[in-house]
């Protein structure tokens, strides 16, 4: 279990010491990402207690409108399939298709943000707040939450594709690719829960 | 120890305090005085599980200062020092087994005494249980004897030997009541009811307190449950029951309303009080949001720079006390299922 | 317009008792002196450059140090203000809302304010020496989370003197901690300075499993990894496990007082059970994360002052996941009481009961390091010794209280209160105190004076009993926690004023540790060795306090105790291990980036407690641009020159 490359800020020099330092940053996602699955797992335990708690308001079958969700639903499960896209174009090391893949993932991923905030837009224009009841309270809290992470996302991923252009591929640039790429599927997986445990058995 | 001389008084000093300590302390534990047959079993099991603690603490105790004294750093000290000795088999299984074997017995008495001591289960007993409805409110008990028809605040007169039901609620902040010589606690929670049965086995004046933090006059929320004979109690709730102070809805309010309050006494109380006071806040049904029954708060001015809760001072319209009356009626009986008010976390 | 004013100011400030102005008076002129003294020697530029912006791991610790023992004077005289106002019945020394307060300030501080930094401190010290790495895995988050608990904390006691504090009890349980039962902005003072500090600590844990699981020195397989560092390890898993449910458990309470929403209302369909279910989802995890790394310090002291190999190292290590593990699976043994249904406390009471068994096997472990070795009684061995027949009373009176039945009887009564005061501080603190004592000359440099420290500790710990066994007797005579006074018809007054006089005794133990480091300061002796205390780990390798790459060349680790086995050889007057040449060393660059994203931080919290997102809106720009201003840096490293190395050795006396 001894580690032969010792990825501490080691006495190797230039990009070998680099080189394992990315490493270490992507272990640490995946750490990360843990602490997120927790965090996300909370939320639904949350709203599976609250569920019912309608508080003589309209539950989950009366307001959700499944088209929307299942044409966001398809838009979200695509941008992970671009973003997997462009990690490969970044293992063929063609940075066109990788910058090409990046932008199509973001402005998918901002399809599904316009989506979503219509959405919740729609709701609250029916009156259907956070306010009213403890179910719509954990709804909008779960749902919220996931979509903050994508425009988050967005962000980081737009960021990423500026140093990109800026500087080419490099380990440090390779190794954000690679994580930004981890962190999106990280979304699409929790918004499969999502869509499972509010919205199809919502409505069911 | 070069010191040690300097810490000796400092050493008599504890020993002395603990002394004075242990010598005042243990005559008056009122835990450790059980009026009752929950307090008793209580204390039995506390004993147990004392004893069973201090088979493993006071050897342990004890070899820690032999070898503390034994392997000291001393010029000649004989003992012997095997600085690479680190690992044996045979003792760590010894003592991975010791607290197996102890934390086995303890919870194979354990389990029994939990299901023997289940709050919600019924007192065996000649004599028919007595319920009373304890609402936890800010800062004051209100206990209401449904089948006499009568009310009081702060205090409580039950009958001996007889087992009382306890249901519990909060209009408040979750409280816990507690009255150590007849039993342990209970949380007293709004939106939903729990059931708990203590008996008193002789006459007596009891310290009841609420256990759980409120607020501001937490600490006057202590009560008096008094134990009477079968024909003082009677007694007491004829001249209860003539006394003419009724409560009223309005009433309630008022006495709702954050404050201490003394003990009072209430000939009457409007039907269905308790289960309303259950249902408002149930969680399935749930009330209309912004409703509070009391949105009162300590200091008016701060509370009006951040409330959004409007206050309302009705109780809900349609509420549904009356064709909910099943679910508290069915409180108390020893099948979890069939009393869902009981802990409904989200059913 | 001068009328609104005065009502603003009035509201804002907190006022009407002469405790608070008392320490507004001393607030304003330690921060003028401090200010004064700053300008005064032109330290402006040192304190920036040197400490703000480090990303040292070592300075990191030294500043969780210093700000964790200055939360722990704070909470300290919260403590002392509870036992005045108790010492009596009726007393009038502190009024209700004030005690309130107090009791809810001294649980924050203690637990979030103090054992966590003080514990971060020593994690930093010593896990990344004891490793023969350069520095934590990311030095530049581990520089972020230190600013950012530090502005939590700040943010948190700010609450003392604007706007009021919380006063709903350190987990503040809703429908209490509601706008309803809490309308003054103290609950949100609360909310988001542990929030803050939270994702700080959040971080932390991600830090140093990265730390532990990627940058051991070649040859340290795990079975080599010093036991300290085993349980940092165990106590960063029960982190990244617990704190993200603290960070949501917190953000909905916001959300409810904030937005109006209703997670834990007690109307429109809230559940307020469901917070005190998350609340110790966390909560329970939390006081084993803080009650391991002293473990660990333990371990590595008693086998250091028994000059002796740590008894059972695989036992050790096991039971310490074990408790990791179990910690997540015993929450529901803080309520027993709601009525949940015997079969579910059963459940729960036995978990916990489990947990006794690797705890109890540690206690087996380290009695049986120290026999047949050679016991020596410095402060850091006096620590751990009183650690041991505390904590064991401290044990058993837990299992008393995980009987589900029996705890019907002791719940929030002073019976709990004093066995968790004796886990903690006999557990915990005392740890942190055997580990501040035992890495002390590492830290600075200098030793600490061994018989004021002497003092100090008998002094503390015969204060503890006095302060804590009474506690044990009240509590199952009726007494309950929170109780802002009590008459006397109870019959509680003896115990109490006798716990009262403990209480002061320890505040003394405190003093005496003051002027401990004030005369060490004053007469120092330095440690040239860099192992004064004949210890068996790496840190104890390199010079005292260690250089800023900490190891001029990588150690490669052939045995556990590796510094003590490599001693062992030279006495033995074999060829000590051979070392490789020196090579520029690669290091990371200071940054003045996490200093400013948590004064955005804070900026953010502050706004949000009052509602005011004119003041919160900049904050979370501040926070993007400093996320964006990090992203976009590429220049984040430097090497140090072989020359530079061998100076630096030289100066610490050693040739290379």
């Amino acid at each position: 279990m001894a580690h032969a490359h010792h990825p501490s800020f080691a006495h190797e020099g230039g990009h070998e010491g680099h080189h394992d330092l990315e490493e270490l940053r992507k272990f640490g996602f995946w750490i990360f990402l843990i602490t997120d699955c927790i965090l996300f797992a909370t939320l639904f335990a949350t709203y599976l207690v609250l569920r019912e708690h309608t508080a003589g308001g309209p539950g989950a079958k009366e307001i959700f409108e499944m088209p929307g969700v299942i044409v966001e639903t398809f838009i979200l499960l695509t941008s992970s399939f671009t973003s997997g896209l462009a990690v490969l174009a970044l293992n063929a090391g063609s940075r066109k298709g990788l910058l090409g893949w990046l932008i199509v993932t973001i402005l998918l991923g901002a399809c599904f943000i316009a989506m979503e905030v219509t959405e919740f837009l729609k709701l609250v224009s029916e009156g259907h707040t956070i306010h009213s009841s403890a179910f719509l309270s954990g709804f909008f809290t779960l749902v919220g939450t996931h979509g903050l992470h994508v425009s988050l996302g967005i962000c980081w991923i737009t960021a990423l594709i500026i140093q990109l252009t800026r500087h080419g591929i490099t380990p440090v640039t390779q190794r954000k690719v690679h994580i930004t790429s981890l962190y999106w599927h990280f979304l699409d997986a929790v918004w499969i829960f999502v869509f499972t445990f509010v919205y199809l058995m919502g409505v069911r | 120890m070069p010191t040690s001389k300097l810490m000796r008084p400092l050493i008599t000093c504890g020993v002395l305090a603990g002394t004075v300590m242990l010598a005042s302390g243990c005559k008056s534990m009122i835990v450790f005085d059980p009026k009752g047959p929950i307090g008793l079993q209580q204390r039995d099991l506390i004993n147990i599980t004392m004893l069973l603690c201090l088979i493993i603490l006071v050897p342990v105790l004890v070899i820690t200062a032999w070898i503390i004294w034994r392997f000291r750093d001393k010029k000649g000290n004989k003992a012997p020092y095997q600085p690479v000795w680190s690992h044996s088999t045979k003792l760590e299984i010894v003592w991975w087994g010791i607290p197996i074997a102890v934390i086995l017995v303890l919870a194979i008495v354990t389990a029994r005494y939990t299901y023997a001591l289940d709050p919600a289960k019924p007192i065996a007993s000649d004599n028919k249980p007595i319920t009373v409805q304890v609402t936890s409110l800010d800062w004051k008990w209100l206990f209401q004897y449904p089948e006499q028809g009568i009310a009081t605040v702060n205090y409580l007169v039950i009958p001996e030997r007889t087992p009382i039901k306890f249901e519990l609620t909060s209009d408040g902040p979750m409280n816990s009541f507690w009255v150590p010589q007849l039993g342990g606690m209970i949380y007293t929670m709004s939106g939903m009811a729990t059931t708990m049965y203590l008996q008193a086995d002789e006459p007596g004046n009891y310290m009841g307190t609420g256990a759980n933090f409120t607020g501001r006059d937490f600490a006057k929320m202590g009560f008096t449950a008094k134990a009477t004979s079968k024909a003082e109690f009677d007694q007491w709730v004829a001249e209860a029951k003539n006394s003419g102070n009724a409560l009223s809805e309005e009433g309630y309010q008022q006495l709702a309303k954050p404050g201490p309050s003394n003990r009072m006494t209430f000939a009457s109380v409007p039907s269905g009080l308790f289960e309303r006071i259950v249902n408002e806040y149930s969680t399935s049904r749930g009330a209309p949001p912004g409703y509070t029954i009391k949105a009162e708060t300590l200091s008016e001015e701060k509370k009006a720079e951040h409330t959004e809760h409007p206050e309302s001072g009705q109780l809900p319209p349609g509420n549904n006390a009356q064709k909910d009356a099943h679910d508290i009626n069915s409180f108390g009986q020893s099948d979890p299922k069939a009393h869902p008010m009981h802990m409904n976390h989200g059913k | 317009m001068i009328d609104s004013i005065k009502d603003f100011v009035s509201w804002f400030f907190v006022t009407g008792d002469p405790l608070i102005y008392g320490a507004d008076v001393s607030i304003v002129l330690t921060t003028v002196a401090i200010i004064f003294v700053l300008t005064y020697f032109g330290k402006w530029g040192w304190l920036w450059r040197e400490w703000l912006t480090t990303v040292d791991h070592k300075r990191v610790g030294i500043m969780y140090i210093i700000a964790s023992l200055l939360m722990l004077f704070r909470g300290g005289v919260d403590a002392l203000l509870m036992r005045t106002q108790l010492a009596f019945p009726d007393m009038k020394f502190l009024s209700p809302e004030h005690y309130n307060e107090v009791f809810t300030t001294h649980g924050v501080e203690m637990i979030l304010f103090m054992a966590m930094p003080l514990m971060f401190g020593l994690f930093n010290i010593a896990v990344p020496l004891q490793l023969g790495a350069r520095d934590v895995a990311f030095p530049f988050l581990n520089s972020l989370s230190f600013w950012l608990f530090f502005m939590g904390a700040m943010l948190f006691n700010m609450s003392f003197v604007i706007g009021g504090s919380a006063n709903a009890g350190w987990l503040s349980y809703p429908p209490l901690s509601e706008l309803t039962g809490s309308p003054s902005v103290g609950e949100d003072f609360y909310i988001w300075g542990v929030q803050i500090s939270g994702i700080g600590s959040l971080m932390t844990g991600i830090n140093f499993i990265v730390t532990i699981v990627k940058m051991r020195a070649p040859g340290m397989t795990w079975s080599k990894v010093p036991i300290f560092t085993w349980s940092v390890f165990s106590s960063c898993i029960a982190i990244i496990v617990a704190f993200p449910v603290l960070t949501v458990t917190l953000a909905l309470l916001f959300l409810d007082r904030f937005l109006g929403a209703h997670f834990f209302t007690m109307d429109g369909g809230g559940n307020a059970m469901m917070y005190v279910n998350l609340i110790w989802m966390w909560g329970h995890p939390e006081v084993y994360i803080i009650v391991l790394p002293a473990f660990g310090v333990f371990s590595e002291v008693v086998a250091a002052f028994s000059r002796k190999r740590l008894f059972g190292y695989a036992s050790m290590v096991f039971a310490m996941l074990s408790i990791s593990f179990l910690a997540y699976f015993t929450w529901l043994h803080h309520f027993f009481t709601m009525g949940s249904g015997a079969d579910v406390n059963l459940f729960f009471a036995i978990t916990t009961m489990i947990i006794a068994i690797p705890t109890g096997v540690k206690i087996f472990n380290w009695l049986f390091t120290m026999y047949r070795g050679r016991i020596s009684f410095e402060t850091p061995m006096l620590w751990t010794l009183g650690f041991i027949p505390c904590f064991v009373v401290g044990g058993m009176t837990g299992v008393m209280l995980s009987a589900a039945p029996a705890d019907f009887q002791f719940h929030n009564s002073y019976f709990l209160i004093a066995h968790f005061h004796q886990v903690l501080i006999g557990g915990a603190v005392f740890g942190y105190f055997a580990g501040l004592y035992y890495w002390w000359p590492k830290i600075f440099g200098f030793k600490l004076n061994e018989t004021i420290g002497k003092w100090a500790f008998w002094i503390w710990n015969i204060g503890f009993y006095v302060c804590f066994m009474p506690q044990y007797f009240v509590g199952l005579d009726g007494m309950t926690r929170r109780l802002s006074s009590y008459g006397w018809d109870r019959g509680w007054w003896a115990m109490n004023f006798t716990s009262t006089i403990g209480g002061f005794l320890m505040g003394l133990g405190f003093l005496f540790q003051v002027w401990q480091i004030a005369h060490s300061i004053k007469f120092m002796e330095k440690d040239t060795t860099g192992d004064p205390w004949g210890a068996r780990t790496l840190e104890w390798s390199i010079p005292s306090p260690a250089p800023l790459y900490n190891f001029a060349t990588v150690p490669v680790v052939t045995d556990r105790d590796d510094w003590w086995e490599e001693k062992e050889r030279i006495a033995a007057g074999k060829a000590p291990k051979a070392k490789p040449a020196l090579e520029p060393i690669h290091m990371p660059k200071n940054s003045s980036i996490p200093f400013i994203q948590a004064i955005c931080w804070f900026t953010v919290g502050f706004g949000l407690v009052f509602h005011w997102l004119w003041i919160a809106i900049p904050g979370f720009i501040g926070i993007a641009a400093t996320m964006l201003a990090h992203s976009f840096n590429y220049d984040t490293d430097y090497y140090i020159p072989v020359d530079e190395i061998k100076r630096t050795e030289a100066e610490a006396g050693r040739i290379v």
